[in-house]
């Protein structure tokens, strides 16, 4: 399928979750009502113990993921039991990819990816410069490898990422760690310039939380938009209240359709592109 | 100053830049800096922090010939005082060099993370003298048994933060000062505490900790005629370790051994993902944490575990990356020094040589009970921190170990509390 194919002709709603928060059964749920919601792929964290891009909330699904037993073999089970036919991509940390493979590398835990049938990878603490033997075995088995441009990006640094960059391109939105946010920041519209050529399609992450925020982001060139903390919220929520599991995911598949709305309002209003 | 390659992040197969592409620019220019003023001296950079680690912070330390220790294992003990300097601590050193540094590059504000409080107070007292704003991250946990550190930090005007996430000790506080640094990069110098972290910091921190080794080294040769056969470091992060050894690591014949945590014990409970130690370089395997390659305490999965020693500041699951190649290549031998016998080897020191050590020195104090007849003739002790800030722990851990060598603490109870 590969994760280019769910950047069609409409722009492309990317939700994120961590696998497993808050527990095993509750998160099948919940991805799955990401993916009634309209959801064109979504990002699937595997969970570990030392996430230094997260803010606090996607730091505490964590915890709540890794309390409830989630491991990285738990990890590949709940990837096969999912019921959804939108591509998955695993956002980890590399020490887990790393460990996975030994002495080996990452070959092992990419082919086991691939097994499963996960589409790429985003490792937030993997630069191009370290990213190589990841890259390799993505190609080996036809995943993409997701990198992330952050508004201090170095054109240098660019340059790096645009050799090896498949599928699509994570634009942070703004600095620091994820978190949900209100406004739109000019970073965003200047990441989106100093990458315009590239061939891949851009999706702006960090931040976004309603569908008028999507369709701002969509609306400044965005090809997509990555929600994760404003999703993440409603599961905490949800976990915090004790409700049950199909009003949390109600509330998600809401959330979701109101993003990807927002998201094709957005493409309305910017000049057509010269598609076909 | 080492002579190893300034533009290599790597050791060996360890080190490296794994951090969110929010944070390399900041590396980079950190790395830019670190090559111009630090190595290059441009600006007189370093003639300034020498100068101020002279006259603010008391060095040189002494290099002192330990009377009773010598004569109780029938060899030269020499003790490297770090104990000596401003701040009852080595972590001057590397806190005043970045804390200087950062004015150098234009920043205007400082972050730094602490587990035992050590750094967090150097930092802040770096930061006053130098009329920096400073904030420091600290584990909760790390902040309700190291009290009096969170007084002098806010006393030198620094801000403490409080990190609740996880266990609330070292590690956790990294994290979120990592994660403080990716949103405010543009004018805000991240101070480490240690040889740990991505490059440049490893080498930036060996640098200015490296004035141990570097007087130690001459101290010797002044004193006893030549190098000594050994030099005995504690080893957590491993600032002092890495101060302590720089120096000696091209002279052969001079052994060098890293005391790590032995903690309660050197099992690890995978299920609990607990090691009741923080032996990382004993005991530990290759992995990727806080943007280096290096040994790690970590699961199967490579979760990375929850070490544990009765000493804060060795409390910690990674390693600098470069103490990891250096075992590797076996010109550092590392070993384990337990809770018990750290807390035996505070009281000895304390009462043999009036010297009350850090609960961390204490381990190197340890090992020279219990392995004195491995070593040679002339040892180099690095006595990286006083141990004020340790008698709470020490008197509460030895009531409850019952120590022989422990003085007899009933009066505090008749008194009512301990009083501290």
């Amino acid at each position: 399928m590969g994760l280019e194919s769910a950047f069609g002709d409409e722009p492309a709603f990317v939700p994120y979750l961590a696998a497993g928060d808050p527990n095993y059964e509750d998160s099948l749920a919940y991805v799955e009502a990401l993916a009634a919601g309209g959801a064109d792929a979504i990002e699937l964290g595997l969970p570990f113990s030392e996430p230094i891009a997260e803010g606090t909330t996607i730091q505490n699904a964590i915890v709540r993921a890794l309390e409830s037993g989630m491991t990285v073999e738990r990890f590949f089970e709940f990837v096969e039991d999912l019921d959804v036919d939108v591509p998955l991509v695993c956002m980890t940390y590399y020490n887990l990819i790393y460990q996975y493979g030994d002495a080996e590398g990452p070959r092992p835990f990419v082919e086991r990816a691939a097994d499963v049938g996960l589409e790429g990878f985003v490792v937030p603490d993997l630069p191009a410069e370290e990213a190589g033997p990841l890259r390799d075995a993505c190609d080996e088995f036809g995943l993409d490898l997701v990198f992330i441009v952050a508004p201090t990006t170095t054109s240098e640094r660019l340059e790096r990422m645009r050799e090896q960059v498949s599928g699509y391109v994570y634009v942070q939105a703004r600095l620091g760690v994820t978190g949900a946010r209100d406004d739109v920041d000019d970073a965003t519209e200047e990441s989106l310039a100093r990458i315009a050529d590239w061939d891949v399609p851009k999706a702006v992450g960090f931040g976004i939380k309603t569908g008028d925020h999507a369709e701002r982001i969509v609306g400044a060139g965005a090809d997509g938009v990555i929600v994760g903390s404003a999703l993440v919220d409603i599961v905490a929520e949800g976990y915090e209240n004790g409700d049950a599991t199909d009003e949390v995911a109600g509330r998600l598949e809401a959330l979701a359709r109101e993003l990807k709305a927002g998201a094709l309002r957005g493409a309305q209003e910017r000049p057509q592109p010269e598609r076909t | 100053m080492s002579t190893d390659d300034a533009h290599d992040p790597k050791f060996g197969e360890y080190g490296g830049q794994f951090v969110p592409e929010a944070l390399m620019p900041a590396i980079e220019e950190l790395a830019d800096a670190y090559e111009r003023y630090v190595l290059e001296n441009e600006d007189g950079f370093m003639d300034e922090f020498r100068s101020r680690l002279a006259d603010f912070g008391g060095r040189p330390t002494p290099l002192q010939y330990a009377d009773q220790l010598s004569e109780r294992y029938d060899t030269d003990v020499y003790l490297k005082r770090e104990d000596l300097l401003h701040g009852g601590a080595h972590k001057l050193n590397n806190a005043l060099g970045q804390v200087l540094l950062a004015k150098y590059m234009g920043k205007e504000r400082i972050i730094a993370e602490t587990g035992a409080g050590q750094h967090g107070t150097a930092t802040a007292m770096a930061a006053a003298h130098l009329d920096m704003p400073c904030e420091i991250y600290m584990g909760e946990t790390d902040i309700a048994r190291q009290r009096p550190n969170v007084f002098r930090m806010k006393i030198n005007g620094s801000e403490v933060v409080p990190v609740t996430v996880g266990r609330g000790t070292l590690k956790e506080a990294i994290s979120e000062t990592m994660r403080e640094w990716a949103t405010t990069v543009e004018n805000t110098h991240y101070v480490i505490g240690s040889v740990v972290g991505p490059h440049p910091f490893p080498k930036m921190v060996r640098d200015f900790q490296s004035v141990i080794s570097e007087e130690a080294r001459k101290q010797a040769i002044e004193q006893t005629g030549g190098l000594p056969t050994d030099v005995v470091a504690c080893a957590g992060g491993g600032s002092n370790t890495m101060g302590a050894f720089a120096e000696f690591v091209e002279d052969e014949d001079v052994a060098l051994h890293a005391v790590e945590a032995g903690g309660s014990s050197l099992q690890v409970d995978e299920d609990e993902g607990v090691a009741p130690n923080s032996a990382t370089l004993s005991t530990g395997d290759e992995g990727v944490l806080h943007g280096a390659r290096t040994k790690l305490l970590q699961d199967s999965d490579g979760q990375i575990m929850e070490s544990h020693s009765v000493s804060a500041g060795l409390d910690y699951a990674g390693v600098g990356p470069e103490l990891a190649h250096l075992v590797d290549e076996d010109r550092v031998r590392p070993v384990t020094v337990d809770d018990d016998i750290a807390l035996e080897a505070f009281h000895r020191l304390s009462q043999d040589e009036g010297i009350i050590p850090a609960l961390e020195t204490a381990h190197a104090f340890g090992y020279l009970e219990k392995y004195h007849d491995d070593l040679g003739d002339t040892v180099v002790v690095n006595v990286s921190g006083r141990g004020d800030k340790d008698l709470e722990t020490v008197i509460e851990e030895t009531t409850k170990r019952d120590l022989d060598i422990a003085p007899d603490m009933s009066i505090l109870q008749r008194m009512g509390g301990s009083g501290l």
